[in-house]
């Protein structure tokens, strides 16, 4: 019995619950696909479902990392030596607010540059004015924020 | 020889050296996991909750084919608190925004495993990386489309809530087998370096973890930290109270509202009785004046039994007021006193004989578009706090809150309080 069962994990790489535990879970969401093959828009769908992981992996996460990498041998240059004043690094003080103001855009992005405004408007009455300036207002109050910890950060030094 | 040219990583992402961030490794994932387990968990069930609340079973109320469908798992009585699905409902949708950072991290801590090399290693590497793609896509997937919707943004052209809920099943089956096969490796993180220990690191003392495995998350060749642990934690810490702030204003109401500054219904209009948010605007719904003017009647039916009654008549019917929510499957909500006719007078009026429990389907004079009619249940139509409401906060409702007359009752999802009903199916 453990000869066949070092067997089979040789030529499988894992036990045979691993086997198990996939089959289960791929039968339970290969069900939830075919329900929505019945749907008219089933392509769309997959394209969404396929593009979402790709967009994440293949365009956000390099282009932010690339943000990332630019902003520090910027700030990096600035500073000759990747540390600020007084030897507080400011780098990650321009990171935060950044990403945050980032990730803001990034959910709400349909009413701050619009694109919703046309089904928003027959739902609501109301057009989805103000969500720019609020999320520049924010912006500007984060890095203010930042600015504030890290001017107490080098005074304290 | 071109075995061996295989065996070699192409340039770029594949190559080990490429990943520098000395915070990656296996203990960071698993703590970042283990944050989400429990999000996860309660957007799911939140959301399960949700499908079940539109009473999917009675009338036209289901919005996915039933016959391929679960039947009702979790249904609350109708006697429960008036804000309990605006309590659900808020939480899918406010813990949901708050785990995207959450979410990103994650994928951050993990991304050099999509580029591993071989790019299968056996069988089993292989279903693994299947199943990967169907916990990311289908996470991102729920994520994109539950974000898109809230602001009611429809930029695919698949119905949104059969992708959602089918798309939820496909995410939590490569969920819950994720949890399974990685717990071994989250407990063998948490023995070798402790659930916390590697938090009291400030940036001096933060070390790369130990070199795991080939191809594993530790950098072989790390850069200089640039940030602790705690406070990558803290960064997403700070990203989720973020979105938090300038968005459960909407849900909760009352001085947060001001606070809610990007959240799609958290502003308010103006100080008139009626100047709550609108869910769906007269214009919206192809109603004309003469449909709510003068001419128009509500019919009530049981059987083959029919009464037609004017507004004048129905305000001469005892009135009750109650506190109640709309509270939207968005996630927003909004509490006023709706005052009208109880449901289970009406349902005496058609004809109902005393005591016999009984579903209702509403119907709006509305021609066309979705939840234009909507069936509660005969617990919902006993509660003396389900209403036929004619008022709302002492005046008359505006035409876009459902003039004549709307339905309004403890504990249903927005849309099941139909607006400008027309005529009432009562049904044993």
């Amino acid at each position: 019995m453990s000869a066949l069962l070092a067997r089979f994990k040789r030529r499988y790489g894992a036990t045979p619950w691993h086997l198990l535990a996939h089959v289960i879970a791929f039968a339970v969401a290969a069900f939830a696909m075919v329900q929505l093959l019945d749907e008219r828009r089933w392509v769309n769908f997959l394209a969404w479902f396929i593009g979402a992981a790709l967009l994440h992996d293949l365009v956000l996460l390099p282009l932010y990392s690339a943000f990332d990498r630019i902003a520090h041998s910027r700030v990096g240059r600035l500073h000759r030596s990747r540390r600020g004043l007084r030897g507080v690094p400011i780098i990650n003080h321009i990171r935060a607010p950044a990403l945050i103001s980032g990730l803001l855009l990034l959910i709400y992005f349909p009413l701050i540059l619009g694109p919703a405004e046309p089904h928003y408007l027959l739902a609501t009455g109301h057009r989805p004015e103000g969500y720019l300036r609020n999320w520049l207002l924010i912006t500007a109050a984060l890095f203010a924020v930042s600015g504030v910890v890290y001017g107490v950060r080098v005074w304290r030094r | 020889m071109l075995r061996d040219r295989l065996r070699e990583p192409p340039p770029g992402p594949f190559r080990p050296t490429f990943w520098r961030s000395p915070l990656r490794g296996p203990w960071l994932t698993s703590f970042l996991g283990t944050l989400l387990l429990p999000a996860i968990l309660i957007i799911v069930f939140t959301g399960l909750i949700s499908h079940d609340a539109y009473h999917p079973e009675l009338g036209r109320n289901a919005l996915v084919n039933q016959s391929a469908d679960i039947g009702p798992l979790i249904q609350f009585p109708a006697s429960w608190p008036s804000w309990i699905y605006a309590l659900t409902q808020g939480l899918h949708v406010t813990i949901g925004l708050i785990t995207i950072p959450l979410l990103l991290a994650k994928l951050w801590s993990v991304i050099p495993k999509l580029f591993q090399w071989p790019a299968v290693r056996n069988a089993a590497n292989a279903l693994e990386r299947v199943s990967l793609l169907l916990l990311v896509g289908g996470g991102l997937f729920e994520f994109a489309t539950g974000v898109v919707n809230i602001q009611d943004y429809y930029p695919f052209h698949f119905q949104f809530v059969v992708a959602h809920y089918y798309g939820a099943w496909v995410f939590f089956a490569a969920f819950l087998l994720h949890v399974t096969v990685k717990m071994p490796t989250v407990l063998r993180a948490y023995r070798e370096r402790g659930v916390l220990k590697p938090l009291r690191d400030d940036l001096l003392h933060t070390r790369p973890e130990p070199v795991d495995e080939p191809g594993g998350l530790v950098a072989i060749a790390p850069s200089k930290p640039t940030l602790s642990r705690r406070g990558l934690l803290a960064l997403v810490g700070g990203a989720s109270l973020t979105i938090l702030v300038l968005q459960v204003g909407e849900s909760i109401g009352g001085p947060l509202r001001r606070l809610a500054l990007l959240a799609p219904r958290g502003r308010v209009f103006g100080t008139g009785p009626n100047d709550f948010q609108i869910n769906q605007t007269t214009a919206a719904a192809a109603i004309t004046p003469e449909m709510i003017g003068p001419a128009w009647r509500l019919s009530l039916a049981y059987g083959s039994h029919k009464v037609s009654l004017t507004r004048a008549e129905l305000e001469s019917m005892p009135q009750h007021t109650h506190e109640l929510p709309i509270a939207c499957v968005e996630g927003w909500s909004t509490t006023q006193h709706w005052t009208g006719v109880r449901l289970s007078e009406l349902a005496a009026r058609a004809g109902v004989p005393a005591g016999m429990p009984v579903n209702v389907t509403s119907y709006s004079v509305q021609q066309s578009g979705s939840f234009r009619s909507a069936t509660l249940s005969p617990e919902q139509v006993a509660n003396d706090r389900s209403l036929l409401a004619l008022y709302v906060n002492g005046v008359a409702l505006s035409p876009d809150h459902g003039y004549p007359a709307r339905v309004i009752a403890p504990g249903v999802p927005g849309v099941h309080c139909t607006k400008w009903v027309g005529s009432m199916r009562f049904s044993a």
